[in-house]
């Protein structure tokens, strides 16, 4: 199937044989005699003789000499790879980089426009701030002196913890890394990211159940696939490329594609098997699932006996799930259920797919656990074609995630205890003592700050409402959108309540247009991913290297250059940009005016976090290997991701994480036993002690460790080999073929985490008041991220009689996020220029609709005693049932059917304007994570 | 990645048969494969620099929402025997030796009889009032510019680029998310078809080949 054909690395293709008929500079030639015009080529021979006579020597055409800049694609998680061609320091066209291992040269539309995102004409230019309702220009100088003065003022008022810093998903690893020390030095753990509301749910749930929250094998291993179930996750549009490897293996492996969803997305259409489920009710779904199996004696007994734990605890919840039960609950035909299961059991390998179908409810940790029961159950677990393959949504959403953009932890998941402040003092060279004092208290340091979900209560509540003593008095919302955030009315009251609002991104975006305030908004001209160079670490954890194409456009900085100028005039650049073993290169005395550092101070950050990232073990990524993968992607297997031969002999593309040592080749697949540790072999993480409360052991039976182990069996966590800066650990665990975090078991029992069985639970706002009493949601939670949660008191039964059709956002293929960015490159608005509800022919008949009609959407009151409602036009389509409508969450720059863009600074309106779907979003969050439920909520339509 | 490094299946000139003949260009488009994510209708404006309003390919969706549901991307599909070559008063528009049809942009009147004729719809003209003048015609050029001076300014604003002299595929082919438009010498494609329809056990999948390629196999 491939396209083209691999040529060998370095051989010129002049030698390729290119057909004398084809060669185009004979197209004139051809073109006077098509057009009639020989007769003049008697006076012309001459000169094509002469144009003949070149065409033998190659290079003599006169070509354009374009740079050629190796990149990785920065919208989605996919991680593609395409080559920009750059002519005198412009960005003047894009290429196929056909031998990258992952996409072989695809691109979606986002992708095909990522030119776009530097040379469109709406990129800001300079940074603005807002006076008296007008937007003005002013130097960076100014503006980051007039910001730093009020985040003094603001600080000394108020104290470290009336700021919130809201990073991104986009910035790089390194950008990200250099973020969560920021806040550490600024002294609050009041710093979150899109992965709140993005896969939350999904890291908490799979660290619960065998140790890491990541994705566990890989795009390239769906390959392997004979079944794969999509389930909450419209692979089409959010990663299209994806698709390349799914349709490979529906092919080649006849593989059977089951998707489950409650619209029939354009990934539906290519499944063997659908099943319309009613939104959240995953767990029902998947226990049923469970049932049929367990009930058969399908499952893996050799799994669930030697390396899981508390199967009985889930027998007994899975009892309460017969095909009936299930069929009430989730909507799907018991023939259909008992279909799946069959075919689920019949074809494996198979493989488990999700997105935010699966993680936003508030019932999510408990969703994603779901999951993974039912691939330990199958016995997918740990093998090619098999796995939980957790799609996340932005380019590098897996790496600020990993490197700790989050309000509960720090960098490498090592949480916000003692000791974890103290491993990272330790890589820092800094004193514990002296990072404490820029905190509150050594309470407000060790306690989790508030989230992306929630920071705005921060601002709107009473200060005795929250989980800290002062309110929010300052925001940053730094390569984020708003309007991916539900509740955006509060949101929005929120960001014209703060004293100071700063705006960091390329494009302006809803931060800054939605709020109704004369003053006290900046907005600050960041680069794209594009004009910055960094590592990016793509969903399966391959972390690939990322070139810049071109310097910064306009005044854009890179975010780093950004961040380190803020430091400094904050008074810690210094203790920022050293860590134990040296100061980061590159950095200089004065950050005024730079506007990006060079690749060296990222080659040092990256050393950085190798020393202290001990717990996924990114410690074997260095900054060389990562360049000599790029030059040789070439030497990779599509299928396995290995290389064959050169000096990556071995390797695997992206050196996924646990990439223990330098000389580890990475861990395509998690929990593998049938290779050794050294070669990417692992057993599950023996994370919560060697034996259960209730006196299970925890460590994996004899004869199931991974292989060559110098124990044949279960064990327990390598002494230090969290903290110990040497390496020799890890060194003597490889020399042993032993994984540093031990050869535990998987848990179907999470008895530290509510719900430690995963639950039903039905939504807040559930179409099914009869099944409310059986299933219902949690109680309210006074403290939950430094905020009150409810759930129960606003579970009520009677919603459903104001508000009955069921309301489900997603995405759309050519935007992203709060579409900031896409909706401002004309390309993408062409393709994609209105906001719209999807509703079907049933229920627009019945409320009098016709395709096109402006229709009013309202949503549930909650808890602000006003209901929120929208403007948007009518499309009718069979995609969702009769008893729901879906929005689409990427639009913004109109409210209540009014249009903003009086609000934009001149020139700066984007192409695509439209109401934003989380105006009308419900309440509700999950209660572990946060996570918002932005995909079961309840509204009413009526026409415009 | 050198510049010069070729990016499109060629003909072999030796071998048994010693193929010297002329390749002959064409599209596939699997519907089997196609997701409509529009990366081949921004890629084309990307790389041809393509205005507002003209869409050089478009992907379209049929039974949206229910079983059967396909995509098909449609550019131009350079036909073997183009209506729009037969049908143009002015002889604007011909066939390249490789298949290629073109058209001459300062020849063209504007006329829009191709467009009547095209089953594909592939003519494209700038958008004006209902009854106003339609302006040249613009079409997918298979990224081989036009009748001008390759890799010249003037080709490059009348046509956008010219990739085959580069040697390179067509954009839009070239960056296709599930390889489902794929585009080369028609041997080359017809192999790559023959290798999809094996592993699927059945035909199918290769949309309005007869239409536009009424003689091959």
């Amino acid at each position: 199937m491939k396209l083209i054909r691999r040529q060998d690395h370095g051989v010129p293709a002049a030698q390729s044989g290119w057909p004398q008929a084809l060669d185009p500079r004979l197209d004139r030639r051809h073109f006077l005699r098509a057009a009639g015009l020989g007769g003049l080529a008697a006076s012309m021979t001459a000169g094509l003789v002469k144009e003949t006579e070149a065409a033998q020597e190659p290079g003599a055409i006169n070509l354009p000499q374009l740079e050629q800049v190796k990149t990785i694609c920065g919208n989605c998680a996919v991680g593609c790879g395409f080559v920009g061609e750059v002519q005198d320091g412009v960005w003047v066209s894009q290429e196929p980089w056909f031998e990258h291992p992952i996409n072989l040269g695809s691109l979606c539309s986002k992708g095909a426009a990522a030119r776009e995102h530097v040379i469109s004409e709406k990129r800001l230019r300079y940074p603005m701030k807002r006076v008296n309702g007008q937007w003005q220009r002013l130097s960076w100088d100014q503006a980051l002196s007039e910001i730093v003065a009020k985040l003094q003022e603001i600080r000394e008022q108020h104290g470290p913890d009336a700021f919130m810093l809201l990073g991104s998903a986009h910035h790089n690893n390194e950008t990200a890394y250099a973020l969560r020390k920021f806040a550490a030095f600024w002294g609050s753990n009041n710093i979150d990211h899109q992965a709140r509301i993005c896969h939350s749910t999904t890291v908490a749930g799979l660290a619960n159940v065998w140790g890491y929250g990541a994705m566990t094998n890989s795009m390239n291993d769906i390959r392997h696939s004979r079944s794969i179930m999509i389930i909450g996750e419209n692979v089409c549009t959010s990663h299209p490329i994806a698709m390349q490897h799914i349709l490979t293996a529906k092919e080649v492996n006849r593989a059977q594609v089951i998707v489950v969803d409650p619209r029939f997305s354009k990934t539906a259409a290519f499944a063997n098997q659908y099943a319309r489920i009613r939104s959240g009710t995953d767990v029902a779904f998947i226990y049923g699932l469970i049932h049929i199996i367990l009930k058969n004696g399908w499952e893996d007994k050799r799994m669930l006996n030697e390396r899981t734990y508390g199967l009985q605890a889930l027998v007994d919840e899975v009892g309460k799930f017969d095909p009936d039960t299930v069929e009430n609950i989730t909507g799907v035909p018991k023939a259909e259920l008992e279909r799946i299961a069959r075919t689920m059991a019949d074809n494996r390998p198979g493989t488990v797919i999700w997105a935010m179908g699966g993680t936003q409810h508030t019932n999510g940790t408990s969703i994603t656990r779901s999951y993974c029961a039912l691939q330990l159950v199958l016995g997918n677990m740990g093998v090619p074609g098999g796995g939980t393959n957790v799609f996340r949504g932005h380019d590098n959403v897996q790496g600020a995630t990993d490197l700790g953009v989050l309000s509960n932890t720090l960098p490498g998941y090592y949480g916000l205890g003692a000791g974890a402040w103290k491993h990272w003092a330790n890589v820092w060279g800094t004193d514990a003592e002296e990072l404490k004092s820029r905190f509150t208290n050594e309470k407000m340091m060790q306690k989790v700050g508030f989230t992306v979900a929630r920071w705005y209560e921060g601002v709107l509540l009473d200060a005795e409402e929250l989980g800290q003593d002062v309110n929010v008095h300052a925001a940053f919302y730094w390569g984020h959108s708003t309007n991916c955030q539900s509740q955006l009315d509060r949101i929005k009251r929120a960001l014209e309540k703060v004293d100071l609002l700063v705006d960091i991104d390329p494009f302006v975006t809803t931060t800054s247009i939605l709020p109704d305030r004369p003053d006290g908004v900046y907005i600050l001209p960041a680069a794209t991913v594009y004009e910055q160079y960094g590592s990016v670490t793509n969903s399966n954890r391959d972390i690939q290297w990322r070139n810049r194409v071109v310097s910064p456009v306009w005044e854009s900085r890179s975010d780093l250059a950004i961040l380190l100028d803020l430091a400094e005039r904050l008074g810690f650049k210094d203790s920022l940009t050293r860590n134990t073993q040296a100061a980061w290169e590159g950095v200089p005395e004065s950050m005024q005016d730079v506007k990006e550092l060079p690749e060296e101070t990222y080659a040092s950050i990256i050393r950085e976090w190798n020393l202290g990232m001990r717990t996924i073990g990114m410690t074997g990524q260095t900054y060389e290997r990562m360049k000599r993968q790029q030059e040789w992607a070439h030497a990779f297997d599509i299928k396995t991701k290995t290389a064959v031969g050169g000096p990556v002999d071995g390797e695997q593309w992206g050196l996924p994480w646990p990439c223990w040592t330098e000389q580890h080749p990475g861990t395509h697949i998690l929990y593998r036993t049938d290779i050794p540790v050294s070669q990417g072999g692992l057993g599950f993480r023996a994370r919560w002690g060697t034996q259960a409360p209730d006196g299970d052991t925890l460590l994996a039976a004899n004869g199931s460790a991974p292989a060559g182990s110098s124990i044949n069996g279960g064990y327990a966590e390598l002494k230090d080999w969290k903290t110990d800066l040497t390496g020799q650990v890890f060194a003597d665990a490889m020399a042993k073929e032993l994984a540093p975090f031990g050869n535990g078991r998987a848990r179907f029992n999470s008895w530290n985490i509510p719900d430690p069985v995963p639950a039903h639970r039905e939504p807040i706002h559930s179409p099914r008041p009869d099944l409310i009493e059986q299933w219902p949601t949690y109680d309210d939670v006074k403290d939950h991220y430094r905020v009150p949660t409810l759930y129960k008191s606003l579970q009520k039964p009677d919603w459903v009689k104001d508000y009955p059709i069921i309301l489900s956002s997603g995405r759309q293929v050519e935007f992203e996020g709060g579409g900031n960015s896409e909706r401002a490159c004309w390309w993408l608005v062409e393709l994609q220029p209105e906001m719209y509800v999807e509703i079907h022919p049933k229920l627009a008949n019945d409320h009098r609709l016709k395709h096109g009609d402006w229709v009013w959407i309202e949503s549930p009151e909650d808890q602000d005693g006003k209901p929120s409602r929208i403007k948007v036009k009518a499309k009718i389509t069979k995609r969702v049932g009769p008893d729901m409508v879906y929005l689409p969450f990427h639009w913004g720059g109109m409210l209540e059917g009014e249009s903003l863009a009086s609000k934009y600074p001149a020139g700066y309106v984007p192409y695509g304007l439209g109401e934003s779907a989380n105006i009308v979003t419900n309440y509700g969050y999950d209660r572990v994570t946060q996570m918002q439920e932005t995909k079961t909520g309840l509204c009413r339509i009526s026409k415009a | 990645m050198a510049q010069t490094q070729v990016t499109i299946p060629f003909r072999e000139s030796e071998g048994p048969q010693a193929k010297h003949a002329p390749a002959r260009l064409k599209f596939y488009v699997d519907v089997k494969r196609c997701i409509e994510c529009g990366g081949c209708e921004v890629a084309c404006k990307n790389e041809n620099n393509v205005p507002e309003g003209i869409a050089r390919i478009r992907v379209v969706t049929v039974n949206e929402g229910e079983a059967g549901e396909s995509n098909v991307a449609v550019p131009c599909m350079h036909c073997s025997k183009a209506p729009c070559v037969a049908v143009c008063p002015v002889d604007a528009l011909y066939h390249r030796e490789d298949g290629i049809v073109q058209v001459n942009k300062e020849t063209c009147i504007g006329c829009g009889y191709c467009l009547y004729a095209c089953p594909f719809g592939a003519p494209q003209f700038p958008k004006s009032s209902p009854f106003g003048a339609r302006g040249v015609m613009d079409k997918c050029t298979y990224c081989a510019g036009g009748p001008e001076e390759p890799f010249s300014d003037r080709e490059r604003r009348l046509y956008g680029s010219n990739r085959i002299a580069e040697g390179k595929l067509p954009m839009c082919a070239s960056v296709c998310s599930t390889k489902a438009l794929v585009a080369g010498d028609g041997e080359e494609v017809a192999n790559v078809v023959r290798q999809r329809m094996a592993a699927r056990g059945s035909g199918g999948g290769g949309w309005a080949w007869g239409t536009a390629y009424p003689e091959s196999k």
